[in-house]
């Protein structure tokens, strides 16, 4: 019984050590820099078009859902009011990082997990060189500096998505789109808030992916799991977190 | 005591565990200076559990592993590593890294641990390639190489440092006749030009005849029998007869030591 209930801590006491290990790692280096760069490259720039498509789509579907709901009350003109509040504090963050966590946390997790599934990790502790630092590390500050860049592509696409239907489509007066989402929404609050939200959605996404790569059975099985278990606690991670981070600052 | 009178790598007395099952039960064993010493056995036997306690990977739960003389089950991460600059390790598969060209491995420990330049790292590397018979190879991918290649080019890897220790998991499993003639004379070469120690573990009794100066024969986590090869051939105890012999009768059991009964 007790030691049923011990295991997960213990997991999540390991995961932490992990991330403190990770942390310690970071040095003032180019090569560091360089490296990070390079991941930052592959798991966000890859992941730009389909960020680009879904946060295109959901505009639409906002502006489609918000004019619907707010024609009822002859407030349709308050549509932008709605879709850019929505969506700079909430729904671009965390889309994003869910979707970061299927695009890009699957391919980390894969990725370390078939490394050590291969024999690669070892080699590299055996020559003397940490894997925690030269693997784990870039790719988790990749997240940290690729997901909030996402994030904006992503709401900068839905603001695009909206203005197509609403203007486009619907019809709606494009001053009156402009002028209430510049007046309504407010750049320090609204926007910056949900960059700082991505940021720690990043890490922690990029960053579970590591630690399950890392502590993955080395078998293809263990690999899958690995995987499958990256998006899942990651995304369950990123609502909760969401959830305390919105409670505790707004 | 100076460097050269004490002994590369020294077990005393090991015991090791895995979860409850005893893999092994008091080892000792000395490897000189300059040495090919291969560690047999059969499958499952604990051979890369040896090779494992030297690198430091895993600790023993009692007594000492001492790597020139100095105490690698009390090193903490820092030593751990320091230690490792001069310990070369030749895993299972090569364990090459998938995503960089041969060249890029051989040079990767190069480039973590000593401060040169580029015409320097590519001068080594090439020298280093060329010195496994693969000149020219630097821009393939691991994945193009051969199986008994991408084993040469481990080999180049684990040796670029120059350490003074290099260790040897199975290097010739899976490989075909020539390509394991190729490794043994390659192993024997850069033991003896760059003045090496070398632990080859293995179980391949033939192939180990011809390239181990000392033989350690392990069964059910004890040595059996040790001496030079030819010596260990002419044994008569039953356990070191029975694996030098390949008979399947005799006090090494057809059965997983583990399993319930044994």
């Amino acid at each position: 019984m007790s030691a049923r209930w011990l295991e997960p801590v213990a997991t999540a006491g390991r995961a932490g050590l992990f991330t403190l290990q990770m942390l310690a790692a970071i040095r003032p280096s180019m090569k560091q820099a360089g490296e990070t760069l390079r991941q930052a490259y592959l798991v966000g720039a890859r992941s730009l078009i389909i960020i680009m498509i879904c946060g295109f789509f959901v505009g639409m579907v906002l502006a489609l859902q918000a004019i619907n709901a707010l024609a009822q009350f002859g407030a349709a003109d308050q549509v932008s009011l709605l879709v850019g509040k929505s969506l700079f504090r909430e729904l671009g963050p965390v889309l994003t990082a869910l979707l970061f966590a299927g695009r890009a946390g699957t391919a980390i997790a894969a990725e370390i997990g078939l490394m050590k599934a291969t024999g690669q990790i070892d080699a590299m502790e055996l020559m003397a060189i940490d894997p925690v630092e030269r693997v784990a590390l870039p790719r988790f500050l990749a997240g940290l500096i690729s997901v909030p860049l996402l994030t904006a592509m992503f709401s900068a696409m839905a603001i695009l998505g909206a203005v197509v239907f609403a203007i486009g489509v619907m019809g709606l007066d494009a001053g009156v789109f402009w002028s209430k989402l510049q007046t309504g929404v407010r750049f320090g609050e609204d926007f910056m808030g949900g960059i700082w939200k991505s940021v720690a959605f990043g890490g922690l996404v990029s960053g579970t992916a590591a630690w399950y790569g890392f502590s993955a059975r080395p078998t293809g099985a263990g690999v899958a799991t690995a995987t499958t278990n990256t998006v899942v606690i990651s995304s369950v991670l990123v609502l909760v977190i969401d959830f305390i981070m919105t409670s505790f600052f707004t | 005591m100076p460097l050269n009178d004490t002994p590369a790598i020294r077990l005393e007395d090991v015991v090791f565990r895995h979860g409850d099952r005893l893999i092994l039960d008091g080892v000792s064993m000395t490897i000189p200076r300059g040495a090919i010493a291969a560690v047999m056995g059969p499958s499952g036997v604990g051979k890369t559990t040896i090779l494992r306690l030297v690198s430091g990977q895993l600790r023993p739960e009692s007594g000492r592993v001492l790597v020139n003389g100095e105490d690698v089950s009390a090193m903490n991460r820092k030593a751990l590593y320091r230690m490792r600059e001069n310990l070369g390790f030749l895993l299972q598969n090569g364990a090459l890294f998938t995503d960089l060209t041969v060249f890029e491995n051989v040079a990767t420990p190069l480039r973590e641990h000593r401060d040169l330049d580029e015409p320097a790292i590519a001068d080594i590397v090439e020298a280093r390639l060329d010195a496994v018979g693969l000149a020219g190879t630097g821009d393939l991918m691991p994945h193009e190489l051969s199986g008994g290649m991408a084993r040469r080019v481990a080999l180049a890897r684990a040796v670029v440092l120059d350490p003074a220790i290099v260790l040897f998991d199975e290097p010739m499993a899976g490989l075909d006749p020539i390509a394991v003639s190729t490794i043994n004379a390659l192993i024997r070469r850069t033991n003896d030009d760059l003045g090496l120690t070398s632990v080859v573990v293995t179980h391949d009794v033939v192939q180990m005849k011809k390239l181990a100066d000392y033989c350690y024969i392990l069964a059910e986590g004890r040595i059996a029998g040790e001496g030079p090869p030819a010596e260990l051939a002419a044994s008569d105890d039953p356990a070191v007869d029975q694996f030098m012999n390949g008979r399947m009768d005799g006090p090494i059991p057809f059965r997983y030591a583990g399993a319930a009964g044994s």
